[in-house]
C-alpha cells in the first residue's frame, strides 16, 4: 500500500540555465558585430573565426584527455568556441593560418588549461592568446586591410583562403597593395611626426566618430552587448566602467590639447574597445565577483588602455588592459567583498 | 487596508519599509490547493507519532505498548523543548523506530496508537482568564501543549517567547508570509480561522508584554487579507496592524522578512529579539488561541497535498500521525508519473522515501512532483564565477567564494565570509548554470564549522587543563624545594648553633678557670641568648 520513492536534495525545481546557455548568448549577442565586420572587410574574418574554432576545440580535446577528465560536458560548453571566436576577432582577417594554432595552443592549452581548466585561469584565454602572436609575430599581427571602400583590390573569398593559408596574396604587388595601416596606427604615428589630429583625422579612413567601418562594427558589437545587459548574462558595472573611464580620461586630455589628442568618443569607437568592455572585460572568470570590485576593475581596463594608446609603444592596448587587471582582479576582490545581511 | 500607521519604536508601519537583497520570483501554483474547503481526513488506521517533532531534543516516553490513551493526553514529555501528545483516543500498539518525515532521512523512535474511533478527550485545562492570568503560566501552558512554531522550523515556542519576554519584545511580527511555491496552508488558514488567529496574536502579545501586533501577507492572497481585515477583533484598538509584501522567495524568511516591515537586519549570530521583535508564524498564533482558550495540546494542523501528482490538490486539517499515504488516498492518489515527494516546498523541503512517513509538527506541505518536474540529475560543472548566485543571495553573501572555501576546507575564512549566516533558501542553487549543490556545500560547512568549534572547546579545555596541572606541579615543586631549603636552613642553623654552644663551653670553660660559677643558660631548642 505504501510506495517509495527516489530521494534528492532541494531545490526540488530544474536549472534555470547551463554554462551552455551563457556561452551560446555570448556567441549569439556578437553575431551583429562579426557580421558587419565581414561587412567592412570581407570574408576573412569568417575563416580566422572557423580556423580558431578548430583549433580550440581540438587542443580543449587533447588538454582534457592529458588530463584525464570528460570529453563530451566540457566540449558542449562552447567555452573554447568562445574564446577562439574573441581571439579571431583581435587579429587581422587575412593572418597566415598557423597564427591561430599557436595563438589556441597557448591561450586554451598553457592560459586555461593548465591553470585548471574551465572556471580556473587566472589570466583571460582569448586575451593570452592575441598577447602571444602580437608579440612574437608582429608583421603578421600588423598586416590591416583597408575597409572594403576604400580598397583598390577587394580579395574574394577563394583569394583569402589562398592568403591565409599560403601566406602569398594573390594579387600584384603582394601584401602591400592590400594592407594598410589602421585608424589607431595612423593616429599614432601622425601624432608622433608632429601632425595634428585634425589633419591626421582628414585621411579616408577615419569615419564620423573612429575609423571608418571600424565604428559600426562597435555600434553593432555595443547593440549585441546590450543584449546581453537586458538577459542578465552581464552587469553594467563592467561596461560602464570601461567605456565611462575612458572617456573620463580622455576628455580633459583632449580640452587641453585637442591638436594631438583625439576627440573622447574616437577612442571609444576605435580598435577593440567596445569588443572589451562588453565581451572581453566581463569575463567573469578572469575578473572581479562585486558590484564594486567590477568599477574597479572595468576602470582599470580603461585607463590602461588609454595610458597605452596615448603613451604606450602599440596603438591599441585592451589586451595588455585587460590581462594587467586580470592580475590585479584576486586582490580587488579581497577589498571589495561586500557587507553581509546583519554584518 | 494595508496600511494602518501606528507610530512605533519599530517603524513597522503599514507600508512597504523596505526590501531584502535578491531573491526570486516563482511561479506560485497555490490556487489549485485553494478551492477546496479545508477538511479532517478519516482517522487512519494507525497513528505513527514521532517523538522528534521540534528542532532540539527528542522527548521521552510516557507511555508503553498496551496503554490505553485519551485525546490529548501527554505521551512524550521534554525537559527543555515541547511534549508530545495523543492525537487521538485509543491504545499503544508499538514504541518502535519508523519513518518519522525528518530532514535526516533517518527512522526513529515513534509511538504508535491505534485509534478507537471514540476521540475521548482527555480533561482539558484552559486558561480561559488570559487576560489576567501570568505571563509566566501563558509561557507555561504553551509548553505544556507542545507547541512549536508552524512555519517550517519548529522551534519550541514557549523558548521563543521566553528569550523575547527577557529582552523587552515591542512588536510581535505574526508571518503569514507562505513564500514557496504550492504551499498554501496558512493561507487556507487565515482564510477560515482569521478570529482565531487574532486572538492568538493577543494572547502572545501579552505574554511577551509587547506593544502591538504586525501581520505581514502576501500582496496576493486577497481572500485571506479580507477575511483577516473583516474579522470582528480586528480593530485599531487593539493595536494589530495588518501589512501587505510582494511575493519575492525568501521573503518569508525571518530575518527578510523583519527587512522588508522594518528596514532593520537582524545583527549577524544575533536574533530577532536583539531588535526587540518576535516573529511567529500565523498558524501558531492559531494554536496557541486553541491551547490558551480550550487548553487544546498541539494534535493537528493545516496540511497543503499538492503537487501535478496528486488528483485532487487540497488542504487538510491532519492529526500528527497520519501517514501522508492516508491523505493522499484521500486526495483521490496519486496522479502520473509521481518521481518525487517532498515535505515542504520545492526550494527548502525534503524529500521522502516512502509515503508511510507521518504528518509532524513541521508538515506545511506534502508536494508530489512529477517525472518532468523535477530537476534531472544535471552533471555538475566548474563554477565560472559568473555571479548570480550573488546576485541572489537574500543574506548577500557570495555564494561562489564559499563554495570554493568549502571544498577546499577552508572553513575560517567560510567563516569570516558569513557561510553562518546563510539560510539555506536554494535561491543561488536554483540559478547557478554550472549546477553546483551550494546548499548541500554550505549545509556540509555549517555541521565542519560546529565541529571546529567543539574541537576548538575540547581542545580549548584540555590545554586549560594541562596549564593548570603543569602550574600545579611547578607550585608543589617549587614548596617541596623551599621546605627542603628551610629545613636545611634549619640543619645548619642547628649544627651552627651546637658549635657555638660548644665553642661557648668551651670560652666559658676558659673563662671559669679564673671566674667559676659563669653558666651559659641553653634551652631546651637548642636556642640560646647568647646570640
Amino acid at each position: 500500500m505504501t510506495r517509495s520513492f527516489e530521494v534528492g536534495g532541494a531545490p526540488h525545481l530544474p536549472p534555470r540555465l547551463t554554462v551552455a546557455k551563457v556561452m551560446l548568448q555570448v556567441l549569439l549577442a556578437l553575431l551583429p558585430g562579426i557580421l558587419a565586420y565581414a561587412w567592412f572587410f570581407g570574408p576573412g574574418v569568417f575563416v580566422q573565426i572557423l580556423l580558431a574554432s578548430v583549433f580550440a576545440l581540438a587542443i580543449e580535446a587533447l588538454m582534457l584527455g592529458l588530463r584525464g577528465r570528460a570529453l563530451k560536458p566540457f566540449i558542449n560548453d562552447y567555452s573554447a568556441v568562445v574564446t577562439a571566436v574573441l581571439f579571431a576577432l583581435c587579429i587581422p582577417p587575412l593572418a597566415p593560418w598557423w597564427v591561430s594554432c599557436i595563438a589556441m595552443l597557448f591561450g586554451i592549452g598553457f592560459a586555461k588549461h593548465l591553470y585548471g581548466g574551465l572556471g580556473q585561469n587566472v589570466f583571460n584565454p582569448a586575451m593570452v592568446a592575441y598577447v602571444v602572436v602580437l608579440i612574437s609575430f608582429p608583421a603578421a599581427m600588423t598586416a590591416w586591410l583597408p575597409p572594403l571602400a576604400l580598397a583598390e583590390h577587394s580579395l574574394g573569398l577563394a583569394d583569402t583562403l589562398t592568403t591565409i593559408f599560403t601566406g602569398r596574396v594573390p594579387l600584384a604587388g603582394g601584401w602591400d597593395a592590400i594592407t594598410q595601416a589602421t585608424p589607431l596606427d595612423t593616429l599614432k604615428t601622425g601624432v608622433e611626426a608632429g601632425r595634428m589630429v585634425p589633419e591626421i583625422r582628414s585621411a579616408p579612413i577615419f569615419g564620423v566618430i573612429g575609423g571608418r567601418g571600424w565604428e559600426w562594427i562597435a555600434g553593432w558589437f555595443a547593440l549585441g552587448g546590450l543584449y546581453l545587459l537586458v538577459r542578465r548574462v552581464i552587469g553594467w558595472q563592467v561596461p560602464v566602467a570601461v567605456i565611462g573611464s575612458v572617456l573620463l580620461l580622455a576628455l580633459p586630455l583632449w580640452l587641453a590639447d585637442p591638436g594631438s589628442n583625439p576627440v573622447p568618443l574616437q577612442h571609444v569607437f576605435s580598435g577593440g574597445l567596445v569588443l572589451a568592455a562588453f565581451f572581453i572585460a566581463t569575463d567573469p572568470v578572469s575578473g572581479c565577483v562585486s558590484d564594486r570590485g567590477r568599477l574597479i576593475f572595468g576602470a582599470g581596463v580603461g585607463v590602461i588602455t588609454l595610458v597605452i594608446r596615448r603613451w604606450g609603444g602599440y596603438p591599441d592596448g585592451v589586451a595588455f588592459a585587460v590581462l594587467l587587471m586580470n592580475m590585479a582582479a584576486p586582490l580587488i576582490d579581497r577589498y571589495t567583498r561586500p557587507r553581509m545581511y546583519g554584518e | 487596508m494595508t496600511a494602518s500607521r501606528q507610530g512605533g519604536p519599530a517603524g513597522a508601519e503599514g507600508q512597504q519599509t523596505g526590501h531584502f537583497h535578491g531573491g526570486l520570483r516563482l511561479r506560485h501554483h497555490k490556487k489549485i490547493s485553494c478551492a477546496a474547503a479545508v477538511e479532517r481526513p478519516p482517522l487512519p488506521e494507525l497513528l505513527v507519532v514521532p517523538l522528534l517533532q521540534q528542532a532540539g531534543d527528542m522527548a521521552e516516553p510516557l507511555v508503553r505498548r498496551g496503554d490505553t490513551v485519551l485525546k490529548g493526553q501527554p505521551i512524550g514529555r521534554c525537559q527543555r523543548g515541547a511534549a508530545v501528545h495523543a492525537p487521538a483516543s485509543g491504545s499503544v500498539e508499538a514504541l518502535e523506530d519508523r519513518p518519522m518525515s525528518h530532514p535526516s532521512g533517518q527512522p526513529g523512535p515513534c509511538v504508535i496508537i491505534r485509534p478507537d474511533g471514540r476521540e475521548q478527550w482527555c480533561r482539558l485545562e484552559p486558561l480561559s482568564d488570559w487576560q489576567n492570568a501570568s505571563p509566566d503560566s501563558l509561557i507555561g501552558q504553551m509548553q505544556d501543549c507542545g507547541l512549536a512554531g508552524l512555519g517550517g522550523a519548529v522551534f519550541p515556542t514557549h523558548a521563543k517567547m521566553r528569550d523575547g519576554r527577557e529582552r523587552k519584545t515591542h512588536t510581535l511580527i505574526l508571518n503569514g508570509v507562505e513564500c514557496e511555491p504550492w504551499i498554501s496552508c496558512d493561507e487556507m488558514l487565515m482564510r477560515e480561522q482569521p478570529g482565531k488567529i487574532i486572538l492568538g496574536a493577543r494572547i502572545l502579545r501579552r505574554a511577551l508584554g509587547a506593544e502591538r501586533v504586525v501581520i505581514a501577507v502576501e500582496d496576493q492572497m486577497e481572500t485571506a487579507l479580507k477575511a483577516l481585515s473583516d474579522c470582528a477583533e480586528f480593530s485599531e484598538s487593539h493595536n494589530i496592524s495588518l501589512v501587505k509584501v510582494p511575493a519575492i522567495y525568501p521573503e518569508g524568511g525571518e530575518r527578510q522578512l523583519i527587512q522588508v516591515l522594518t528596514g532593520l537586519e537582524v545583527p549577524a549570530g544575533g536574533r530577532p529579539s536583539d531588535l526587540g521583535l518576535v516573529c511567529q508564524n500565523v498558524a501558531t498564533a492559531a494554536a496557541v488561541a486553541e491551547a490558551i482558550t480550550a487548553g487544546k495540546p498541539l494534535i493537528e494542523r493545516y496540511i497543503t497535498v499538492t503537487g501535478n501528482g496528486i488528483a485532487h490538490p487540497r488542504n487538510f486539517l491532519a492529526l500528527f500521525g497520519t501517514p501522508v499515504a492516508h491523505l493522499v488516498e484521500c486526495c483521490g492518489g496519486y496522479r502520473g508519473d509521481v518521481a518525487r515527494l517532498v515535505v515542504g516546498g520545492p526550494m527548502m523541503g525534503f524529500s521522502l522515501d516512502t509515503d508511510a512517513a507521518p504528518v509532524v509538527k513541521a508538515s506545511n506541505c506534502l508536494l508530489a512532483l512529477t517525472r518532468d518536474e523535477v530537476a534531472e540529475p544535471q552533471a555538475e560543472m566548474p563554477c565560472i564565477r559568473c555571479g548570480e548566485c550573488a546576485r541572489v543571495c537574500p543574506a548577500t553573501l557570495l555564494p561562489q567564494q564559499l563554495h570554493l572555501q568549502a571544498r577546499s576546507g577552508l572553513w575560517k575564512q567560510a567563516q569570516e565570509y558569513g557561510l553562518t549566516a546563510c539560510i539555506e533558501c536554494g535561491c543561488c542553487d536554483l540559478v547557478c548554470p554550472s549546477h553546483i549543490p551550494l546548499v548541500d556545500w554550505f549545509r556540509y560547512g555549517k555541521g565542519e564549522l560546529r565541529k571546529l568549534a567543539r574541537e576548538n572547546a575540547a581542545s580549548e579545555l584540555a590545554r586549560r587543563r594541562f596549564e593548570d596541572r603543569e602550574a600545579r606541579l611547578q607550585r608543589l615543586q617549587q614548596e617541596r624545594a623551599e621546605k627542603m631549603t628551610r629545613r636545611k636552613q634549619m640543619l645548619k642553623d642547628k649544627t651552627m648553633q651546637q658549635d657555638r654552644i660548644r665553642a661557648s663551653i668551651q670560652r666559658a670553660g676558659h673563662k671559669g678557670a679564673g671566674k667559676p660559677g659563669g653558666q651559659i643558660d641553653v634551652r631546651a631548642d637548642g636556642t640560646s641568648d647568647d646570640t
